[in-house]
């Protein structure tokens, strides 16, 4: 179920007076079961990029290969329903994507289409309804009778219901209050801790540094690192250059200015260790 | 979808760009009355060299105008056939059955053909050099007459450009939705017409939801912002006459003056 792209680009409305380069040249390779974190200014090429990992973009030139399928400029329509089942996409703002009567029925949708029978789509349903904070009560609401935050967890669920292999996110936490933010992260954490891959597209430092294990940095269309959150937050000059934030338990420490780190603590939990150990020597 | 070019506007900077667009809209309408007026030969080079002046005007490339005769060509061979098949009188170099090739279906099957082209150019020449709210503009300044009879025409003119305001973005939503189905499995291009038109629901539903809840938004935020729907409204946009547009009017009064001289009776 790797994922590899090989000297991918993309340019939008080719041959017209709007063309433009969405991706330049782009190659990577991501392993099973990690979770990536996609990072980088706004038009950077970030969503364009994700938009290609279940082929709903092609790519102009170069190939991509996920789940064994490879995708390249001519490839047939026809077939990638497949690709989509394994692969799943969550836009930003996914509750504008609700439409069924009940919530029940909008979360089973994805599995129908991926050939569940009713009853296994509905129990899967039920069972990722749970799973995403909701009391059982809502199913058979409509969608349209929730908070923003509760349309938010069903369209997830309803990504979720047929718990495809890879699962990209683009900012899925976008406009959550903090207490929800943290527990959709979670969420996202304990699904790839279940063997699934996780990519995430975000502007927020702290859920690459407490979530990720692999990072691809995008400027201007093209991959300008791809590498551990350890090392991406290491050069702190480097960021600063490219205009990227820093978890803000690195951006504290650097304001303590006679305590001695080793490396920038990237969570809170390092922080709080990096301060005690300097209290101590 | 990026195929179809009539109601699109593409940047550029050529002269026709900075001009008026009440000039503009005024002379497309008019020019498609006057193409009325030719009926021999000399009359349509005279249309079509005009047409084609105007097009290398806008200085931009020959293909984009290509592409915007694409996709009405069939239509516009279809009538030209019919008229070449089916019109009788002058010489008969043809006959079979209900056809009949005649001296005057030919010329007719041109003019046709002539007509319809130079149409297709100039309603294309003014849409890709003006933006929507600059249509919008010239076509609340040509309804201003009507405030006579009571119609609305601030109105209007707030409906249009809000409904043009919204129509890129209405755009981007319908393909997120799309995209977001279509990774959910759904499919929009497969299967019989019933089936299509079944998967068009999981777009149609969100898409109007989205629409209704953006307009109650757009309301509140407009009458926060003072907005309260009656006369007295000050514009910011205002459009300015300049030479160059008596100069673009003047070119198809000069095409009609040389059209009505030059025409038979």
């Amino acid at each position: 179920m790797s994922i590899k792209f090989e000297n991918v680009s993309y340019v939008y409305s080719p041959g017209s007076p709007l063309e433009k380069k969405g991706l330049e040249n782009i190659s990577f390779e991501l392993n099973d079961g990690s979770f990536t974190a996609i990072i980088g200014h706004t038009g950077s090429g970030k969503s364009t990029l994700m938009q290609h990992f279940n082929a709903l973009l092609k790519p102009t030139s170069g190939q991509v290969e996920i789940a064994g399928i490879k995708i390249k400029s001519d490839t047939n329509n026809k077939h990638l329903k497949n690709l989509r089942r394994h692969v799943s996409l969550v836009f930003q703002f996914p509750e504008s994507q609700l439409f069924e009567s009940t919530v029940l029925d909008d979360i089973a949708f994805g599995p129908k289409n991926f050939g569940y029978d009713d009853d296994k789509a509905k129990q899967s349903a039920q069972k990722w309804l749970k799973k995403v904070g909701l009391p059982v009560e809502i199913g058979s609401r409509s969608p349209f009778e929730l908070s923003g935050g509760q349309m938010r967890r069903v369209a997830i669920a309803g990504v979720l219901a047929y718990e495809p292999d890879i699962l990209c996110l683009d900012e899925p936490a976008a406009g959550l209050d903090p207490r929800s933010r943290k527990q959709m992260m979670e969420l996202f954490s304990d699904y790839r801790n279940a063997g699934h891959t996780v990519i995430l597209v975000t502007h927020n430092m702290d859920d690459v540094a407490n979530y990720a294990d692999d990072v691809l940095i995008m400027e201007h269309g093209k991959l300008i690192k791809h590498s551990q959150p350890t090392e991406v937050f290491k050069n702190r000059s480097w960021l600063k250059e490219h205009h990227l934030d820093e978890p803000k338990s690195s951006v504290f420490a650097a304001q303590l200015k006679n305590y001695n780190f080793p490396a920038p603590p990237l969570r809170l939990p390092d922080l709080i260790s990096g301060i005690k150990q300097n209290l101590k020597g | 979808m990026s195929k179809i070019l009539i109601g699109r506007y593409l940047p550029g900077d050529s002269l026709i760009y900075k001009m008026d667009p009440r000039g503009k809209l005024l002379a497309t309408v008019l020019f498609i009355f006057i193409i009325f007026l030719a009926n021999n030969p000399f009359t349509y080079v005279i249309i079509t060299f005009f047409s084609l002046v105007a097009v290398a005007a806008t200085k931009l490339k020959w293909k984009i105008f290509w592409e915007g005769i694409k996709p009405v060509i069939w239509l516009i061979l279809f009538t030209s056939l019919l008229q070449l098949f089916f019109t009788v009188g002058g010489t008969v170099y043809w006959h079979w059955g209900i056809f009949a090739l005649t001296s005057y279906g030919i010329s007719n099957a041109i003019f046709i053909f002539i007509r319809f082209t130079v149409i297709v150019l100039i309603s294309t020449v003014m849409t890709v050099t003006t933006t929507p709210l600059e249509i919008a503009d010239a076509i609340e300044w040509l309804l201003i007459p009507l405030k006579l009879v009571k119609v609305p025409v601030d109105k209007i003119a707030l409906v249009m450009s809000i409904a043009l305001r919204f129509v890129p973005t209405l755009f981007d939503e319908t393909f997120k939705i799309m995209n977001a189905q279509r990774s959910r499995g759904a499919d929009f291009n497969n299967g019989g017409l019933v089936a299509r038109a079944k998967a068009i629901t999981p777009l149609l539903i969100p898409l109007f939801i989205n629409s209704l809840s953006t307009a109650i938004d757009l309301s509140t935020a407009m009458e926060s912002r003072g907005y309260r729907g009656d006369e007295g409204r000050t514009r910011f946009r205002v459009l300015h006459w300049s030479k160059f547009d008596l100069c673009n009017l003047g070119y198809f009064l000069i095409l009609t003056a040389l059209l009505v001289i030059f025409r038979t009776h």
